[in-house]
């Protein structure tokens, strides 16, 4: 058999044939190198070591070491849990709210009717606005002082004292600004879906409403899926809205002091960074484990077409 | 070969369809299928369809009768699928009306026309089992579970897909796709079948068999069907008549026999058969067809300067006589030759030769001769000149 002297050309491993392609291959990826170590890596071991050393009582004085002991304090602390259930309350909220309403209006916005790009436009406008726009309209929209809808006879529960409403409120909100990215990512979703198979629902005789559920739902189920995940950080990450909607200085602060903003209140009221830490490394396994469950447990009911 | 229809042949076929349906043409237990069979003519009137500035249907008038197999042929962008999908309700017409039977469906919806359709991608839901796609429709017109089991096996056992009803059709091979799609046509027993180039994706083999089976189903069913496709030969084999479009409008309308032999224009002469019919320049004096100088045919035609001269492949001889063209390729087809020539009269004329015959070579100045009928078409305007 002859000796094979020639090889084919290959993609991918194939790519950096010389040390020179690697250098240049090196060099070209590095900045980005650069900024994922210094913003993202670097303050993501930076948290688990502040959360080896107890703050001390003067800011002058040294940081005490404690190891792993206070991390696991705060699970026998009654904040860390009011946080956590205000925290699932928020998400609880938001995501169903934000997902739901985004399906629907990526439904009704994927009409073909005259003037349905103004529609996609204003529905997914929310995702534009920032949280701290967010939050200072809607609380002059609701202030009982001197809100809007007061003014014409809607009286809306006051957010800064009613206990009960502060955290709906919040998260209704919070909720407003989701839905413009659940919109965008549904409508990507319902987008590529073939017509061919629309169409053939409209010839099988489905009604809108058979379509909706057997054909459309089952179809954009990984786009649902993925636009819940997507929700669930977001809802685990929000913070702005809550900050200035709420505050530290309402009395209902307490029942919208989801675990992102008792972290901020740990650096910047307590100036205690050993707890905030604390707080941070449970969020993101908090994150992790919901995340993982919702992989297992929605991805059975998603079909993933052919 | 697993691929291929269970059908493979059709005295198998039409024993599983007669079993089935003994009763009648759709093999109703009530009686109504006859009744309803007679329902079915289309008829489009006058229909005209632009999208934006393109006029992609004009003036469209077909008519298909009740059982008829009517093939809408022509070459991509002529405006057959939209016609199609017009019928179907999943277009609306810009004026015009179209008719199912002795009812307007013009601004119905298509679930309410009473029809089925084969996608040319045959359109089946991806996360459905192949039972739960064929009884969709039945499920939506609520059908009770009964009447919805023994139809959809019926169905299945119809298109040889008893044993696939549980996987999906991700796990099926294209031509069983395309029987789950049949089966999801015919367990409606609709008015009227329609079909968008449902053959175009499977491979050559398949296709000729498919062919063979959509068309014995159809004459079993008796149901009313328009079928589009851009394959000349499929419309050839299938069809009881073939309707040839192009650029939206209908050219012609008739058998494929007629169609083949009796071209009402040039378009229709050179779309059909394979190759398509030679177009040469030509002129009529004193009765005799000339190219070129040399008589090739005689017409009780008047003197014309100018005119297309048409005629088959299998027609024209390569002799001592005739007109002359230059050799420029020789394709061996096996079991016969086809020599492509050029001249001044024609960029491309197709003779077809036995395979057994001399062939010229490339580069060769042959002399052809017509033996055979001679089409005659209006050099400026295409249409067919009497005699």
């Amino acid at each position: 058999m002859a000796k094979r002297t020639t090889s084919l050309p290959t993609a991918g491993v194939g790519v950096f044939r010389t040390k020179r392609d690697r250098r240049i291959g090196l060099a070209l990826t590095l900045p980005s190198l650069a900024l994922f170590l210094l913003f993202t890596y670097y303050p993501f071991f930076k948290n688990f070591q502040l959360a080896l050393y107890r703050a001390a009582p003067f800011p002058t004085l040294p940081n005490k070491f404690v190891g792993p002991s206070q991390f696991f304090s705060i699970f026998s602390d009654a904040q860390f849990w009011d946080s956590v259930r205000s925290t699932v309350i928020f998400v609880g909220l938001v995501v169903p709210i934000g997902v739901f309403l985004g399906l629907l209006m990526a439904v009704a916005a994927h009409q073909r009717l005259k003037g349905i790009r103004v529609y996609r436009t204003i529905f997914s406008s929310t995702v534009v606005s920032s949280a701290a726009v967010a939050a200072v309209v809607f609380s002059t929209l609701l202030s009982p002082v001197s809100g809007y809808l007061p003014s014409i006879g809607i009286h809306a529960p006051d957010i800064t004292s009613s206990a009960t409403w502060a955290m709906p409120m919040v998260a209704i909100v919070s909720a407003w600004q989701f839905v413009g990215l659940a919109f965008i990512i549904l409508t990507a979703g319902l987008q590529s879906l073939p017509d061919d198979l629309l169409e053939a629902s409209r010839v099988d005789g489905a009604s809108s409403w058979t379509r909706f559920w057997r054909i459309i739902l089952p179809l954009l189920s990984p786009t649902v899926f993925f636009t819940l995940i997507v929700g669930v950080i977001y809802g685990l990450q929000s913070f702005g809205q809550i900050d200035i909607m709420i505050g530290t200085q309402n009395s209902t602060f307490t029942h919208t002091n989801v675990l992102i903003y008792a972290i901020y209140r740990f650096i910047h009221v307590s100036a205690d960074p050993g707890m905030a830490a604390s707080y941070s490394i449970a969020l993101f396994f908090i994150t992790l484990v919901v995340t993982l469950i919702q992989f297992r447990i929605l991805e059975k009911r998603v079909h993933y077409g052919q | 070969m697993s691929d291929l229809l269970l059908f493979r042949n059709n005295a198998d076929f039409t024993k599983t369809l007669n079993f089935k349906m003994p009763a009648s043409r759709y093999g109703d237990t009530d009686g109504s299928g006859l009744e309803r069979c007679f329902m079915s003519k289309v008829e489009f009137r006058n229909v005209n369809k632009s999208f934006g500035d393109n006029q992609v249907l004009t003036n469209f008038e077909l008519s298909v009768d009740d059982g008829e197999f009517l093939v809408l042929l022509g070459p991509s962008g002529c405006g057959k699928t939209t016609a199609l999908r017009i019928l179907a309700g999943l277009e609306d017409v810009s004026s015009g009306s179209v008719h199912i039977g002795d009812r307007e469906v013009t601004s119905e919806e298509p679930k309410d026309r009473d029809i089925a359709m084969v996608f040319q991608s045959y359109a089946l839901y991806p996360h459905m089992t192949v039972r739960k796609n064929v009884e969709f429709p039945l499920r939506n017109a609520g059908v009770s579970k009964d009447e919805i089991k023994s139809r959809v096996d019926q169905a299945l056992q119809t298109v040889g897909l008893s044993d696939l009803g549980d996987r999906k059709p991700g796990q099926l091979s294209g031509g069983q796709r395309q029987r789950v799609a049949l089966a999801r046509a015919i367990v409606r027993r609709p008015k009227v079948f329609l079909m968008d180039e449902p053959l175009s994706n499977l491979d050559a083999t398949l296709r000729q068999q498919t062919r063979a089976d959509i068309a014995a189903l159809q004459r079993t069913l008796g149901t009313t069907t328009l079928y589009v496709t851009h394959d000349q030969v499929e419309a050839m084999t299938m069809g009881t008549r073939i309707a040839v479009m192009y650029q939206g409008k209908l050219q012609q309308v008739g058998a494929p026999t007629d169609l083949y032999h009796r071209p009402a224009n040039a378009f229709v002469a050179s779309f059909l058969g394979n190759p398509g019919m030679n177009l040469i320049r030509g002129s009529v004096q004193g009765g005799a067809v000339r190219v070129a100088g040399s008589v090739v045919s005689t017409t009780n035609l008047a003197d014309r300067s100018d005119v297309t001269i048409g005629v088959r492949a299998e027609d024209l001889r390569i002799g001592d006589a005739g007109f002359a063209c230059e050799v420029v390729i020789v394709e061996d087809l096996g079991s016969e030759v086809h020599v492509v020539c050029q001249s001044a009269e024609s960029d491309r004329i197709v003779i077809r030769q036995l395979s057994a015959t001399t062939r010229p070579t490339v580069g060769q100045t042959v002399h052809l001769a017509i033996d055979g009928a001679t089409h005659l078409f209006d050099a400026m305007t295409g249409e067919r000149c009497e005699g």
